[in-house]
């Protein structure tokens, strides 16, 4: 949603040539070792055959082509030592000046969390491509499962040897600073694991296709599945789920259920609340099958769910363990419930056992 | 419902209407645009910039009133309203202009949209609930963006879903909206899909976006703006054009409502936003469906088009589906709709387009010209808060 604290100091910008054009012993590097066998990267023929006008980038390799190289590198890296925070010195990029803040900040830490990139068109053997990069916004400190820390987000944009636009690049990265290991955390990790490992066996049927998503997007952390947005208001709910409980919130005077939670109860207009733990027992009201557009930390075709619980109330979740073709409204399904981060679980369906209709 | 209907209802009108070329990279500042479609839409009225004392646009718009007062050489204003809800605010950009007119506020009140919709910020990329600061309005997310339902069309494929099953409509009856359409963009040079009509073959065989949704059932990315002017019809019989009445606008929030993801309670059969509207429109038009020629439905997704033929009273409830397969909604039908193109042919302007379609319609100026008309329907955004308009021939 917000794009983060824009600050106009950050702007300037740093601009380079790729070392060498586009060419066509780095690419068969490239598909090789990434094992990519479409023949539009190597063969004209074949190029040509697809509408192209002959052997083309793949487009993954964009930032290879802009990377200074190792000598550039080490000569920078020999200028940010001799020189940082000193006036009079090699300048630094806009960049290194940002990160040099937030080390000073205590962000000491660095982890690159998402990439995105955008192409205009196909590179061709031969294009010689120039760069320009500038730090676009830096974000408030945010509280993160790796700890404390600031979103900066770098903006790269590609022009080939005619001065056009060809691509852009947007690179983030998380600088933060460590939380110092306590036993408290221990605790809640192990908690997690545990709960993670409840929610595996509930699930059984799920798990050989559920648990690789759910284990990569733990190990990248921030920048994966978009987590919620907590509030005093909906906190309770994620924290039930890491729990392995479905939560419902109960108005303390009448007892009227309701979700998604709100702060009073519209039926007595009490501010007074608790929550029930569901049966976790429902039905498919309604679904959608999603295929576009992609995002990170979700497999597709995505199936998602309006389920009406037993307990009156509906809820919006994943539904596993079921083939996108054999879903129906009114199917019956209980609930189990997936890590998203050592902080956050998520409640994700799947159908009932039959003997359980 | 007032008997007599709000004081601008009658006492109103649409005088000028301006935009810039609808595309997919517009080249220029949704400031610019904005500029631009104003300046055209007070040249096509003919009244100078510096009579304007009002400015409306939507909370959602990026160009600040003050931007394109003082763009434009306007002075003083004295009223400036943003709608928010996405494009459940157009029809009351008009409804909270004609207000102010026919409250003595401001005189000559300027409504515009600007946005580089395709080329900037797309609203079909998704939204990103985990970088958001915990405001109600993110917090909504929490409940669809972690489980993948990220984007208008998965929000509204649930209500599609559910519709299909209960009345028995099928994704044809979907791509029948979208055929009429593209139909009516094909003769229209300002449409982006200009002579590119679709077969309902091309529909089916588009791909799925979020089933039951397909390519072809989701509106297009635009970008472009939009501009309309408010006068009162007074000054308006004086100017180029022959007004197009503001005969009756609402705004409408349901109970229960969510943003497109209004889930909760009742059968998802519903809008109940555009039956506040409706029952609104029609208590203070003193009309009813059949007296109206041609209608201006939103189209962000073909299913909603549906769900609006039902809640507006042009068929029963459970009946659009026949109501599309018999044709009536293209050119020579019942109800000719979106003879623009809508925002799946024409472009997608927040529904601001289609207001403009309908001012074309009461000029008689359309190209695809419905005959004998005397007062198009215009609806906003729907599954949101929403609104809407009746315009007529001065009588």
């Amino acid at each position: 949603m917000s794009p983060g604290t824009r600050e106009p100091s950050l702007s300037a910008a740093a601009t380079w040539s790729a070392p060498d054009p586009v060419n066509q012993p780095m690419i068969r590097h490239f598909v090789e070792a990434v094992g990519d066998e479409n023949p539009v990267y190597v063969d004209a023929g074949a190029a040509r055959s697809a509408g192209l006008p002959g052997v083309v980038a793949p487009p993954a390799m964009l930032q290879a082509w802009v990377m200074r190289g190792l000598k550039a590198t080490q000569e920078l890296e020999r200028a940010r030592a001799g020189g940082r925070g000193r006036a009079g010195t090699a300048p630094a990029s806009a960049q290194d000046e940002v990160l040099a803040r937030l080390d000073a900040e205590g962000f000491t830490s660095v982890v690159a969390t998402n990439c995105e990139q955008e192409y205009f068109r196909p590179l061709v053997l031969g294009d010689h491509l120039s760069a320009s990069s500038r730090v676009e916004s830096v974000s408030d400190e945010k509280k993160t499962a790796l700890g404390p820390g600031r979103f900066v987000t770098t903006l790269t944009e590609m022009f080939d040897q005619a001065g056009e636009l060809v691509a852009v690049m947007r690179f983030r990265l998380l600088k933060f600073r460590p939380a110092a290991p306590s036993a408290t955390t221990a605790a809640t990790s192990a908690g997690a694991t545990a709960g993670a490992a409840t929610a595996g066996a509930a699930t059984a049927g799920a798990a050989a296709a559920g648990a690789p998503a759910r284990a990569s997007r733990e190990d990248l952390g921030a920048g994966m599945r978009p987590g919620p947005v907590l509030t005093r208001d909906n906190a309770f709910f994620f924290e039930g789920a890491r729990l392995g409980k479905l939560l419902v919130q109960r108005c303390s005077s009448c007892g009227t259920l309701r979700h998604p939670p709100a702060p009073s109860c519209a039926a007595c207009r009490s501010l007074e609340w608790d929550a029930v733990e569901s049966c976790g027992r429902g039905v498919v009201y309604s679904f959608a099958v999603v295929h576009h557009p992609q995002v990170a930390g979700f497999e597709y075709p995505l199936v998602v769910a309006l389920v009406e619980l037993e307990e009156g109330t509906r809820l919006v979740a994943d539904l596993e363990g079921v083939a996108p073709a054999d879903v129906r409204i009114g199917m019956a399904v209980e609930v189990g419930f997936a890590p998203l981060s050592p902080e956050i679980a998520l409640p994700v369906f799947r159908p009932s056992a039959p003997s359980r209709k | 419902m007032s008997f007599h209907g709000p004081a601008f209802a009658g006492t109103t009108a649409i005088a000028g209407i301006g935009a810039t070329e609808f595309s997919k990279d517009s080249g220029r500042s949704e400031l610019r645009l904005a500029v631009e479609a104003v300046g055209a839409a007070l040249d096509d009225a003919g009244i100078a910039p510096s009579e304007v004392d009002g400015l409306v646009t939507f909370s959602a718009d990026t160009n600040p009133e003050i931007e394109v007062a003082r763009s434009l050489g306007m002075g003083e204003l004295t009223f400036f309203s943003r709608i928010h809800y996405g494009g459940g605010a157009a029809c009351a950009t008009i409804l909270q202009a004609a207000m102010a007119v026919a409250s003595g506020v401001a005189s000559v009140v300027v409504c515009y949209r600007a946005f580089n919709e395709r080329s900037g910020h797309r609203f079909g990329t998704g939204v990103q609930s985990g970088f958001a600061a915990p405001t109600a309005e993110n917090a909504q997310f929490s409940w669809y963006a972690p489980f993948g339902l990220l984007t208008p069309a998965a929000w509204v494929a649930m209500f599609a879903r559910r519709y299909m099953h209960m009345t028995g409509a099928t994704g044809e009856d979907f791509g029948r909206v979208a055929v009429a359409d593209r139909r009516h963009a094909a003769t229209n040079p300002a449409a982006w899909f200009y002579r590119r009509p679709i077969t309902l073959a091309d529909h089916q065989e588009s791909r799925f976006i979020v089933e039951p949704l397909r390519l072809l059932d989701c509106c297009q990315e635009s970008d472009g703006a939009q501009a309309l002017v408010v006068t009162s019809l007074e000054m308006a019989r004086d100017l180029r054009h022959s007004p197009a009445v503001v005969r009756a606008a609402a705004q409408g929030s349901g109970a229960g409502q969510h943003m497109m993801t209004s889930y909760y309670s009742g059968d998802l059969l519903r809008l109940a936003e555009m039956e506040v509207v409706a029952r609104q429109l029609w208590g203070s038009a003193g009309i009813g469906p059949a007296d109206v020629q041609t209608a201006v439905l939103y189209d962000h997704f073909t299913p909603f088009v549906l769900y609006q033929l039902e809640e507006l009273g042009f068929c029963p409830p459970g009946e659009a589906k026949d109501f599309v397969r018999d044709g009536n909604i293209e050119l020579g039908g019942a109800l000719p709709v979106n003879t623009h193109g809508g925002q799946l042919g024409e472009a997608y302007i927040h529904g601001m387009n289609g207001i403009a379609e309908a001012v074309r319609q009461v000029r008689g100026s359309a190209v695809n010209q419905v005959p004998d008309v005397e007062h198009v329907l215009v609806t906003a955004g729907t599954g949101v808060p929403t609104s809407g308009l009746v315009l007529g021939v001065d009588r």
